[in-house]
């Protein structure tokens, strides 16, 4: 039977576009929410600031006056000064094909009444993906490893961890962060958690792992153990970088991204267990974020594999190396699902129940919703309440309380918008 | 079940389309020149709303008969829907991935009279709000 006239008007749902508001990206995130609404504590370890409409912000705070006239004479709207990426080689997006890698340009409400305009997006996303909180990472300074000039690290790394502590934490409990170390230049590292490390809502640090330097080095070791006294993790953040004159033979975008994430993890997770590091520091909590898992059994395999006939270039070790590396924490994220036999037995291998922790790397455009974990049919419900929330809680000291709204009222809000 | 007006075909760019809430069924409809087609808005991947994505020609590389690529080109005749969540793309006409055909999008029955769409919405509801 056709129905020339509907019996209620059709709702419309627009394009999403760059503009587009992250509930209406997210809404199918809300509903799938829905299967995790029990659950004790959702964290996601990795999501973004995408920091052009905030950089102005962060210059402001540098402690430096020379290179913060020189930053403040390079700005422009939605220009990164003194950040080392080549602009005409964004090719994050698909070219425009996935949107919320190039925003955020969402409206958003007065921040004299409604908060800072970051921590009203924040707070979009993680309602609409069911969170309790999400740790943030920034997006154009992971690139900073690789600046020739060593001390526009330290002070941005600064200025960035002055932004947070003083101007985004103190907003929302549910926002936490790592301090950004500056690890090329190891004094200033440990100036860092000295002046940020205990401040509310800093639960660990980063290294952002672009970069040529050797974690094993001894300039090092007093960092790593004043990181190790204070309880929080240590994580390593992966990123990309095309220039590497080995990726340079990589023709596309695709190429380079599947190989850089993993590259540099790759090499500091080898220098950091044939240097026996953790047996060194057996209580520092050491997590490997965004790049992905496929790596871990990889590696797991060629370090056992040398390690039994080379002991005497690692002899540190009392252990096989997949001993050790089966004791550290992996973010999920870009979980490859495709062959869910082999992450199967990826998961078994990293003992995914305890080491596994949920990561969204939002607003990026290889994100993962907290469904890409609880749709795994290989998982016990356990092992999924734990990856998506109670190993994090673990490692960066969480309380395990709930601070998210229900899913219905999160969906109940939605629809209410819809109908306006 | 009864179909459903949306809309004119008409009311649709060429391509174009229409991402339409029907008794909380979320439905995507597609015009391509004088063909309309129909999908429900979630994407196979890990539920996205695929419909709503860009639409852009299928990219394809360009290999000569002497077998060196002079780069990529957009197809003259195929077009794709994108999900906006993560970038799979969707064959607007059948509804199926480039590269992986088994992985595509749900159908959703639609016929035009009198140069009016009609869909008729899957049951059960695949998408109830
Ligand atoms: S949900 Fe559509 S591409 Fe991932």
């Amino acid at each position: 039977m056709l129905e020339r006239v509907p019996k209620k008007p059709l709702r419309e749902l627009p394009e999403i576009t760059v503009a587009s508001d992250t509930r209406d990206y997210l809404a199918r995130a809300a509903r799938q929410a829905r299967d995790t609404d029990d659950y004790e504590l959702l964290v996601d370890i990795d999501a973004h600031l995408q920091e052009g409409g905030f950089f102005h912000e962060i210059i402001e705070l540098m402690e430096n006056d020379v290179l913060k006239q020189t930053a403040q004479s390079m700005m422009r709207p939605g220009s990164l000064p003194l950040i080392n990426m080549q602009p005409g080689m964004s090719f994050q997006s698909l070219a425009g094909r996935v949107p919320h890698q190039s925003g955020p340009q969402e409206t958003t409400e007065d921040p004299t009444v409604a908060g800072h305009r970051f921590v009203q997006i924040v707070r979009r996303t993680i309602d609409s993906m069911g969170l309790d909180y999400q740790v943030i990472f920034p997006t154009a300074m992971l690139h900073l490893g690789m600046n020739p000039m060593e001390e526009i690290e330290v002070e941005l790394a600064r200025a960035y961890s002055r932004w947070l502590v003083e101007r985004i934490l103190p907003e929302d409990k549910r926002i936490i962060a790592l301090l950004y170390l500056p690890f090329n230049s190891p004094l200033e590292c440990e100036k860092l958690v000295r002046d940020y490390g205990d401040k509310p809502g800093i639960v660990g640090f980063t290294v952002c792992a672009v970069r040529h330097k050797p974690v094993h080095h001894n300039q090092y070791m007093r960092l790593y153990s004043m990181i190790q006294e204070t309880g929080k993790p240590l994580v390593f953040h992966a990123g990309p970088h095309w220039d590497d004159p080995s990726f340079a033979q990589l023709n596309r975008f695709i190429s380079m991204h599947a190989l850089s994430f993993v590259h540099y993890n790759l090499i500091h997770m080898t220098n950091w267990i044939i240097n026996a590091l953790p047996e060194r520091f057996p209580k520092l909590k050491v997590a490997w974020v965004e790049s992905g898992l496929a790596w871990v059994p990889f590696l797991m395999q060629r370090l056992d594999h040398e390690v039994m006939m080379r002991q005497s270039e690692a002899p540190g070790l009392k252990r096989l190396p997949s001993d050790y590396m089966r004791e550290m924490y992996y973010s999920s994220q870009p979980l490859e699902r495709n062959d869910l036999e082999m992450l199967a037995m990826t998961m078994k291998k990293i003992n995914a129940d305890t080491q596994l922790m949920f990561a969204s790397d939002w607003p990026h455009w290889d994100f993962d919703p907290p469904s890409s974990i609880t749709t795994l049919p290989f998982l016990s419900e356990q092992a999924k309440r734990n990856i998506l929330g109670l190993n994090a809680a673990r490692v960066f000291n969480l309380p395990v309380k709930r601070l998210r709204p229900r899913a219905r009222d999160v969906i109940a809000a939605q629809q209410e918008r819809a109908a306006q | 079940m009864s179909e459903i007006r949306v809309c004119a075909v008409s009311d649709l760019g060429d391509p174009g389309r229409k991402v339409v809430d029907v008794n909380g069924q979320e439905i995507g409809i597609f015009r391509l020149g004088e063909e309309v087609f129909a999908y429900l808005n979630s994407c196979p991947h890990l539920d996205g709303p695929v419909c709503q994505g860009k639409i852009l020609p299928l990219a394809l590389e360009a290999v000569g008969e002497d077998l060196t690529s002079s780069g990529r080109v957009f197809s003259k005749t195929q077009m794709n829907v994108i999900c906006p969540w993560h970038g799979f793309e969707f064959d607007i006409r059948t509804g199926e991935h480039p590269t992986n055909k088994r992985i595509k999008l749900r159908k959703v029955k639609t016929q035009v009279v009198d140069g009016e769409i009609f869909v008729a919405p899957l049951r059960p509801r695949a998408t109830p709000l």
